[in-house]
């Protein structure tokens, strides 16, 4: 009994430990920690956002990455433009995201299954080439954000902590957003196609209109996601959005356990904090990851959320 | 009585099969008219070509004399079409109630809402609890769809049926796998929805289908071989060589 | 001189053709007939080269080190198999890809620890060495014409097994209903284990043949795993002969696409512009491609039904 209390305390026990982590963090190699925390949190907002389209609408999207990599050109490209106003940044970078998902989005769902995954993939590569060719924009190489990020005039993001809670309120809002829309009107129809879409039409509804919703929205969040990795670290690159940091995020929802949203959360802090951690202690790190995420596959149904359940709940 | 749903000359087959062959059949307002014939006659390809799941090769499938045959399944359902499946397609990760408020939101057409939680909307849930009480389920509002038993599940897509107020509702053998208990009870819903509904039924059950049917067509080999007044049918030579033959 | 340089790329094309199909026939049959997303196909294609590379230098013949390394690559599967697969056959697809994604950086730094990081070469056999010439004044590489006879060998092969034995009858009702194969009584589980562990050799074998003409290295198998499942899904998940079409059309499409899309812009554009479009569009063209052919055709090419 008292296992479940902490297992339904989980996500608020998440965000205790980010919301304290600077107050401890003094006591250590402060930047260090507070950059890779931020890094967990900025991959956890991509992650929630995948996790709304793949675990509560089925949708497995192999692309997803690009949204992070277009939302983070939306910054570097006003940047190197002079535009230094994050607020005008923000919105070009979800307007972008929300566009390439509305467009890509509309094609890709007319394929189920596989063949959703594989062209997800596709646009996510078109998107990642694009931005190599990008030869203005620092083609391969990415672009490093020279400019001081303003808001009306006055810089902002120049403190670590200012920027820490920036990240912080974003995971949170992003959080209560994402729970907002998948209990909803609209998330319960999500939800309903994901079970049995021929039961959904045979109601009135076209699932096809749902899911493409959702996906705009994912796309739009994962974009916020890109806007603040490109400030976090001052630097914008095709690398953002790679076909495997596409696989990465879907790993973390799975790693986390899918259609919980607090576990993308769990997933992508356990992805990025044993990578770091396993890199420190050898070379060969992922001579222990890689089995670890097979464990995990084999033996812990539903991710680690799945797993922390049956260890709480076992009535 | 004046005709609600027209099929014309439909055809239909998967390669060389051919599972409906020139079907023409009518269900006017408040009939219930019954089709029986043996398995792989092509009953339930004929309820998935009214709903829309299976395209038909040619033919019309007049609703209130508009030709439906083109529009997507959803779009027929909020025309009045309502089906049950053959095999019961349900929400199973859903509980009972939530399964019929779904359809009652699907008919206000109100779903782009992103915020509050539905499950508290009282409108919602009082329709849905209405028709759950239609077939005794209101005592199972909470249980998860998935739960509930066989005959259960069978009422319940019958309720969410009723939630989307149909203009004619499609049933695919309601009683395939009930006891007899519970397709006693089925019976007698069907009994009250009779007049108030028009009801294409497709059963094997040979006493429900003469109890409750305004009118009977016999399916063979996807082709409508006899259809009038129950006895008349019952009492045709050929019906009873093609198919009750095999009952007796 | 021209008409030569196209020769030669549709040659080059042909040749990656036939190692994307090497790879993707085990890719599309594991998929098809178990239902498995197995992320982990182009790290088998990787142990392939360095079994290859292994072996050769070991034995100081590559005849050899090929003729070792198909066993071993078979091994490698059927351990991969036993061991971690088949207790993810029945599970959701998502599971199967941590499962597998597990495995890949797992031996993709195995390999790392064994061998080293850096590149490692396999020479060319000696009665392979040189070029012939094909044509008046066209000389093409003859260790590259074997990969392609070879493959095409293959090919043949695989068609034979596919359609003219009861084990691969079984494997194309499998493809299309596995649950009608399971109830005519055959042992499913040793089904699933011969194509898998024939997939797995295939792949080694494409490993192992590119050996001498690309570096042996960690990772190599990554980028090739995606163009296999874009051949897959092209042809249409479960065709051995969608995946033949599907695979030469995308090894023509990309190495001709690489070669030719700037001259072939610059009849529409000047110059600059040609060359930095060109450069863009190049290695999207494959994508395209499939982006196209789903758009139409949302089952690919040659959908095998279900
Ligand atoms: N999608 C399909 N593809 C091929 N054959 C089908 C398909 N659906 C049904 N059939 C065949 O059509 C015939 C009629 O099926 P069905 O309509 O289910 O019959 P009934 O409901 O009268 O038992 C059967 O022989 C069945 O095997
Ligand atoms: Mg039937």
């Amino acid at each position: 009994m008292r296992g479940s209390v902490a297992v339904r305390a989980l996500p608020y026990l998440l965000f205790v430990f980010f919301a304290i982590t600077p107050a401890l963090a003094q006591f250590g190699a402060e930047g260090y920690i507070l950059s890779l925390v931020m890094r967990v949190m900025i991959f956890a907002i991509a992650a929630m956002s995948l996790d709304l389209i793949l675990g509560y609408g089925a949708m497995v999207s192999f692309g997803h990455a690009a949204f992070l990599g277009i939302g983070a050109y939306g910054v570097g490209i006003l940047m190197s433009h002079a535009v230094t106003n994050v607020l005008a940044q923000l919105v070009a970078a979800v307007a972008a995201s929300a566009l390439f998902a509305l467009v890509t989005g509309a094609l890709c769902l007319r394929t189920k299954g596989v063949y959703f995954i594989m062209i997800t993939l596709a646009f996510g590569q078109m998107a990642f080439f694009f931005f190599v060719s990008l030869g203005v924009y620092g083609g391969d190489d990415g672009l490093t954000l020279r400019a001081t990020p303003t808001l009306f005039g006055t810089p902002v993001f120049e403190n670590t902590r200012v920027l820490y809670y920036v990240i912080f309120a974003a995971m949170l809002g992003v959080y209560l957003l994402l729970r907002a829309i998948v209990a909803s009107r609209f998330g319960r129809v999500l939800r309903g196609a994901r079970e049995n879409p021929v039961r959904m039409q045979a109601i009135g509804f076209d699932p096809y209109r749902f899911q493409l919703a959702a996906y705009v929205i994912a796309g739009a969040i994962c974009g916020v996601g890109g806007f603040l990795l490109a400030h976090q670290t001052e630097f914008v690159s095709p690398a953002f959005m790679t076909w495997q940091r596409s696989g990465e995020l879907i790993v973390m929802v799975v790693l986390g356990g899918m259609g919980s949203l607090h576990g993308a959360i769990l997933g992508a802090a356990a992805f990025i904090i044993l990578e770091e951690v396993l890199a420190r202690i050898t070379e060969d790190w992922k001579l222990i990851f890689g089995p670890f995420l097979v464990l995990v596959a084999l033996f812990a149904r539903g991710g680690l959320v799945g797993f922390l359940r049956r260890l709480g709940g076992r009535r | 009585m004046s005709t609600l749903l027209r099929i014309e000359n439909l055809h239909k087959s998967f390669g060389a099969l051919r599972v409906t062959d020139d079907v023409t059949l009518d269900v006017a307002e408040g009939e219930l008219h019954a089709v029986i014939g043996p398995n792989g006659a092509g009953k339930t390809t004929l309820i998935h070509q009214i709903s829309g799941l299976v395209a038909p090769d040619s033919g019309r499938i007049l609703l209130d004399g508009a030709d439906i045959a083109l529009l997507p399944p959803h779009k027929r359902a909020t025309m009045g079409v309502a089906r049950t499946f053959q095999i019961t397609s349900i929400l199973p990760g859903f509980s009972a109630l939530e399964n019929v408020a779904l359809a009652v939101q699907a008919r206000e057409g109100s779903s782009f809402r992103f915020f509050g939680d539905p499950t508290r909307e009282e409108r919602l849930n009082a329709q849905a609890l209405e028709n759950l009480a239609i077939v005794n389920l209101a005592g199972r509002a909470d249980i998860p769809a998935g739960e509930l038993s066989h005959g259960e599940k069978r009422q319940l897509e019958l309720a969410i049926a009723l939630a989307t107020r149909p203009r004619i509702l499609l049933l695919d053998e309601p009683l395939a796998g009930t006891g007899r208990e519970e397709s006693e009870r089925v019976v007698a819903t069907l009994q009250a929805l009779k007049g108030r509904y028009a009801i294409l039924l497709i059963e094997h059950d040979m006493d429900a289908v003469f109890a409750l049917a305004d009118r009977v067509s016999v399916l063979v080999y996807g082709a409508v071989v006899a259809s009038g007044a129950p006895d008349a049918v019952r009492a045709d030579p050929e019906v009873r060589r093609a198919y009750l033959g095999e009952e007796v | 001189m021209y008409a030569t340089l196209i020769l030669v790329q549709t040659l080059n094309g042909l040749q990656l053709g036939i190692i994307l199909f090497l790879i993707a026939a085990g890719l599309t049959l594991v998929f098809g007939v178990m239902d498995f997303i197995n992320l982990a196909h182009g790290v088998q294609y990787m142990l392939g080269a360095y079994f290859a590379y292994e072996f050769t230098t070991l034995t100081g013949s590559f005849t050899l080190g090929l003729l070792m390394a198909l066993p071993a690559a078979l091994l490698a599967g059927l351990v991969l198999e036993a061991f971690i697969f088949r207790h993810l056959y029945d599970r959701d697809h998502l599971e199967q890809v941590l499962a597998t994604f597990g495995v890949i950086l797992f031996l993709n730094q195995g390999v790392k620890v064994v061998w080293g990081a850096s590149p490692l070469f396999v020479p060319v056999p000696d009665w392979l060495q040189g070029s012939i010439e094909i044509l008046p004044g066209f000389f093409y590489p003859i260790y590259r014409l074997a990969i392609i006879a070879a493959g095409l060998g293959v090919a043949a092969l695989l068609y034979f097994l596919v359609n003219h034995t009861r084990a691969g009858m079984l494997v194309r009702a499998g493809a299309s209903n596995a649950t009608m194969v399971a109830a005519l009584g055959v042992d499913i589980r040793f089904l699933f284990m011969i194509v898998f562990g024939f997939g797995a050799m295939l792949a080694g074998f494409a490993g192992a043949m590119v050996a001498p003409i690309l570096s042996v290295e960690p990772g190599m198998g990554d980028n090739l795993l995606i163009l296999a499942f874009v051949v897959i899904v092209i042809g249409g998940i479960g065709s051995i002969r969608g995946a033949f079409i599907a695979a030469l059309l995308i090894g023509l499409v990309d190495t001709l696409g690489r070669g030719f899309s700037t001259d072939l812009l610059r009849l529409v554009m000047d110059p600059s512009a040609a060359s930095q479009t060109g450069r863009a569009i190049a290695p999207m063209l494959t994508y395209i491609l499939m982006a196209l052919v789903l758009v139409f055709r949302p089952s690919g090419l040659f959908p095998v039904k279900k």
